[in-house]
């Protein structure tokens, strides 16, 4: 691994090491990206449903994130419909996490004597998970670089105590770092004796290509509408059966679902509201049964606690 | 005498909320101080991004001692009353003093000492202080009941003189210690009084005083522009912002790529300040120029140079975003994009704007079809709005129709371009830009950029004449619709900015002088939105299709006593109103123009004065009337007149009788011929006096006189008439006894009292003009 004084910038990869070694170095478990296509970071249950509760929790990961609008075909520098957001859940939110927060940023190369760093309002709310927080985006010399929330409530619950929630843009903040203008000429990984460094664009432009073509043109509508209904329904069986880890990933499904049927331009500007909300009674209803099936252990392990 | 400072350091307050946080400081610190007998002089208050600061100067080592009486039950209550009162006050009976079979407890408070009073009111000042939105955080909000502020609090700062004011918040105590700027003195200074704070401060890159801030972004802003032979574009709110965003503030100029400057300049100014909190330049030409200038809070070891890279980055990737739809939306003509706006809903209750833009375009061509709009000077148009004969238009006028037609279709089509998506603000605007790029008139890109105007008092209001018709029609569908579907604004609610579009109408109408009935334009809309209707659901019957082309074929006056007829009918119009809404809509009109003439100073007592006449649905006549009014009521002449109608109008009163023009109306039939000299009773000549005879010529030569001159509209004449009337009921009421014995003379008088009264009616109803 790079270090991040070297004399070139860290790579893709190497960032994100850099990052799993910071966090990790303040006592967060490293996990590994949820195995479900999500929209953000947020959705992975690691932060949805452990946000809620009062055992503490601190973790770290990656998560690739699809935002079937976004797609550009490859063609825009700045665009992506799968990029990688890393996440960092502190609960409770720590009285210096600001600080450790502009650790990290030094840590993966950015001085800020030399840049300009400003916390600027940016309150936070996902309709589809029922959750806002307030915070602020950072800024670094005038560009967005991370989300940085303070938890109020998640899946219409209040979040006690309150989390954390630092959500850094990988592919922006590395752009920046490596000064590069085109994503997909970001260096992923760098050379080493004979074999040579790879880029951005070598390991995701032909996805972005393909899927682009089958997010707005492909996909068939039909088994998207269906595959919503049944996920739906799955969903409330699971919260029935009692199982509100398996409900709360039928939420997700239907979220991205929903978000690809957006995408092939199928719902209308009337039926979007009424999808968004189906969605987050999904979610809620899986942090509600989340919370069920936890808060006799809650109560027991934290006296006093209410939800 | 002792100064007093308060520091409350959190995480970065939002910029748009610090000014009202100063406010909220100021008035919770008094309130504080006030409660415990310290009236607070003259207060400092500064605020940075991540704290407030108070400095109150010349507060008292102690409050003054107070005695307190508090006055308790009878003597003579039950004991239970006593028990409660002493519970209350906390004494005993012996200490109470009996006033006339009254208790009363005098208790004596000791002055205490200031700072003991700081130190309660600071953690009251926190808890009590009101955010726009605030928050929990950390360990302590596991529970429902933990401190709340806009962001994590950090840090308290009170100092009394030199001691520290000891208090807890939330688990932050009070100290001394305070921090500098985040990244140039990130360690911990010590404050040691008021007088140093501000000073200790600075020498670690902290401008405590926001206006200071405010005033280096200002400056330096316009010399970093200067500097590079640019001139800054003011940017009062920019200036502000920036300085709720920055301890230390540096404005640096950039340069962005020239090619960028083929995006309109409204967008590259919005991008650069909604998205960045960027100021522009112009250039020496005063148009637009290719630089920027963003405010960085450090002074950074190069200069600003790899800020100043990566900000004009950052603009470009949104320049980028921006030119990309700027070249998408013209892809398409608007005409296609509009054929969109069948998707979105104006109203659930009302349609798509696709509907509403069917009839928009309908009316504005018939505004101008009717020689409501037209094409000659304000000064020129004529009153002949109202005629009763078909559209008689001249080449020019049939051109003006399409021309108001057209762009009523495409006004709307800019809601549905990726640009106004982006960035709502810029909704006409853009229309007008895509209608000039795809080589329409001028006349209609203007109407399309400009239909929503005026948005409000103080706004430019259009004058030329297509896009008044589409500005017009606009506003005039809008108030008709709502109202229709009763959806008016209620108290401070109007969520569909309807108040805004009556005073629309009412600065258009006046501004080009346009005179109609505005009751026909609201029997447009309501048939075209019975076409729509019809329209919409064509397989509802074949009546329904028979509705349709019954209602294309006939005149809009005629169409209208239709749908009338037909409503009752019609289960799908259940809930609407139809032309019985139109007084409603009038009177909204009135109240509005109330308002808006108030800031003019016309009296709004005389509007209802006019208004009150009913039938006067022609806003600029009745502005023209009231203002009459005015000047009349300004003479002496008026005055006294209106003393004369005053006394005229409370003798009827006494004697039964109405004076209002509805009442009298009803009257007139027995009133008024008992004077007119043909029929009913008449005087002997014995009973007439003088005085009589003077008010009935009076009368006889006012009346067809102020009628005839608001027939004309020359209502300054008709005051005139009016004020002839004025010496001779003086008269009147000097000479004779209006309650006379003889039965025959009393009616006689008040005959004549009726009629004068009603001939003031004809001018205006005195009866609701204060004074």
């Amino acid at each position: 691994m790079a270090e991040a004084d070297a004399k070139q910038p860290l790579s893709f990869q190497d960032m994100i090491l850099t990052l799993h070694a910071y966090w990790s170095a303040r006592g967060c478990a490293i996990l590994q990206p949820y195995d479900m296509r999500v929209g953000a970071g947020t959705f992975h249950p690691a932060t949805t449903l452990r946000s809620l509760g009062p055992e503490p929790w601190n973790v770290a990961y990656v998560q690739p994130s699809r935002r079937p609008t976004d797609g550009r075909y490859g063609e825009n520098p700045n665009r992506l419909q799968h990029y990688y957001q890393y996440q960092v859940i502190l609960k409770p939110s720590p009285a210096d996490l600001q600080e450790q927060y502009l650790g990290s940023l030094a840590a993966i190369g950015i001085d800020p004597l030399l840049h300009d760093i400003r916390f600027v309002e940016d309150d936070w709310e996902s309709p589809t998970l029922g959750a806002w927080g307030l915070g602020w985006e950072v800024w670094c010399d005038g560009m967005e670089v991370t989300q940085f929330t303070y938890f109020q409530q998640m899946g219409g619950f209040d979040c006690k105590p309150v989390a954390g929630e630092l959500t850094y843009g990988l592919e922006r903040l590395a752009m920046y770092i490596q000064n590069v203008d085109n994503v997909y000429d970001l260096r992923f990984s760098d050379a080493v004796g004979d074999v040579a460094a790879v880029s951005y664009g070598d390991v995701f432009l032909e996805n972005e290509r393909q899927f682009s073509k089958w997010n707005f043109e492909v996909a068939d509508t039909d088994s998207l509408f269906a595959g919503f209904k049944a996920a739906e329904a799955e969903c409330q069986r699971a919260i029935e059966a009692g199982v509100p880890l398996a409900a709360y990933d039928q939420a997700i499904e239907a979220s991205h679902l929903f978000n690809l049927l957006q995408a092939r331009g199928v719902i209308s500007v009337q039926e979007r509201a009424n999808y968004m909300a189906r969605v987050r009674d999904l979610a809620k209803g899986s942090c509600k049964a989340w919370i069920d099936s936890q808060s006799e252990r809650w109560t027991q392990n934290y006296p006093g606690w209410v939800l | 005498m002792t100064d007093f400072l308060l520091e409350l350091r959190s995480e970065e307050i939002p910029a748009r909320m610090q000014a009202g946080a100063r406010i909220e400081l100021e008035k919770l610190f008094r309130a504080q101080l006030s409660a415990a007998g310290i009236e607070a002089g003259d207060l400092t208050i500064w605020s940075t991004p991540r704290r407030l600061a108070l400095i109150a100067r010349d507060l008292p080592e102690a409050t003054a001692a107070v005695s307190e009486e508090l006055k308790g039950p009878r003597s003579s209550a039950p004991p239970q009353a006593l028990e409660g009162f002493l519970r209350k006050t906390g004494l005993t009976q012996d200490q109470l003093e009996d006033r006339d079979g009254v208790w009363f407890a005098v208790i004596d408070k000791p002055g205490r000492a200031t700072k003991d009073v700081l130190a309660e009111a600071i953690p009251a000042i926190v808890r009590g202080f009101s955010w726009p939105k605030s928050m929990r955080w950390g360990r302590e909000s596991a529970s429902s009941e933990s401190l709340r502020w806009v962001r994590p609090l950090s840090g308290i700062v009170a100092i009394f003189g030199e001691e520290l004011v000891p208090c807890e918040i939330g688990g932050i105590a009070s100290g001394f210690a305070t921090r500098g700027h985040r990244f140039h003195c990130p360690g911990e200074i010590t404050i040691g009084s008021a007088s140093d704070y501000a000073e200790k401060l600075r020498a670690c890159h902290v401008i405590v005083d926001h206006a200071e801030r405010q005033a280096i972004i200002r400056d330096g802003a316009a010399k970093a522009a200067a500097d590079a032979g640019l001139t800054l574009v003011d940017d009062e709110g920019l200036v502000v912002e920036n300085a709720g965003l920055t301890e230390w503030p540096v404005p640096l100029l950039g340069l962005f790529d020239d090619a960028f400057l083929e995006v309109p300049p409204e967008v590259i100014q919005l991008t650069a300040r909604v998205n960045q909190k960027y100021f522009v330049v112009n250039g020496a030409d005063g148009k637009l120029a290719n630089g920027f200038v963003c405010t960085a809070n450090i002074d950074a070891k190069d200069g600003g140079a790899e800020i100043v890279a990566g900000n004009r980055k950052v603009l470009a990737a949104r320049l980028s975003d921006a030119r990309f739809f700027w070249e998408q939306d013209q892809k398409k003509t608007l005409a296609q994009h509009a054929e969109k706006l069948a998707n979105i809903t104006f109203h659930e209750k009302l349609g798509t704007v696709a509907d509403k833009v069917e009839r928009v375009a309908k009316l504005a061509r018939w505004l101008v079809e009717e020689g409501i709009v037209t094409s000659c000077s304000p000064a020129k148009a004529g009153a002949h709005g109202d005629r009763a004969t078909g559209p008689r238009l001249s080449p020019g006028n049939k051109e003006l129709a399409d021309q108001a037609e057209l762009a009523a279709r495409l006004a709307k089509a800019d809601l549905v371009t990726e640009m106004v998506g982006e960035f709502p603000e810029l909704q006409g605007l853009m229309g007008g830009y895509y209608a000039r790029a795809e080589g329409l008139p001028d006349a209609v890109a203007d109407a399309i950029r400009d239909h929503y105007k005026p948005v409000g008092q103080g706004d430019d209001v259009p004058t030329a004449p297509v896009t008044v018709a589409v500005a017009l029609a606009d506003k005039l569908d809008t108030l008709a619709a709502f109202f229709i579907v009763n959806e008016k604004p209620t108290g401070s609610k109007d969520p569909y900015a309807i108040r805004r579009a009556g005073l629309g109408i009412i600065q258009l109408l006046n501004k080009s002088n346009i005179r109609f009935k505005l009751t026909r334009a609201f029997g447009v809309f309501v048939v075209e939105r019975m076409k729509g209707i019809a329209r919409q659901y064509p397989g509802f019957g074949p009546d329904f299709d028979k509705l349709l082309t019954e209602l294309e074929s006939l005149p809009y006056d005629e169409a209208l006593e239709y749908v009338e007829k037909v409503r009752p009918n019609r289960d799908i119009l259940f809930e609407e109103r139809g032309r019985a809404c139109f007084p409603e809509i009038l009177d909204f009109l009135a109240d509005r123009l109330k308002v808006q003439q108030r800031e003019a100073g016309v009296r709004h007592d005389l509007i209802d004065a006019v208004f009150a006449l009913g039938g006067e649905d022609d806003l600029v006549r009745l502005l023209a009337r009231v203002k009459a009014l005015q000047a009349f009521m300004a003479t002496e002449d008026g005055a006294n007149l209106l003393a004369g109608y005053k006394r005229a109008a409370n003798i009827l009163k006494q004697a039964g009788q109405g004076s209002s023009p509805a009442e009298a109306g009803a009257q007139s039939g027995e009133a008024e011929p008992s004077v007119d000299g043909s029929t009913g009773p008449r005087l002997s000549p014995g009973n007439m006096t003088e005085h009589d005879a003077a008010l009935l010529a009076a009368l006889d030569a006012a009346e067809p006189a102020a009628a005839a001159a608001v027939a004309d509209e020359r209502f300054t004449d008709a005051m005139a008439a009016l004020a002839s009337l004025r010496a001779p009921i003086d008269a009147f009421f000097e000479g004779v006894m209006v309650n006379d014995p003889d039965e025959a003379v009393r009616a006689y008088r008040l005959g004549l009292l009726a009629r004068f009264t009603g001939a003031v009616h004809g001018v205006a109803d005195f009866s609701k003009i204060e004074g």
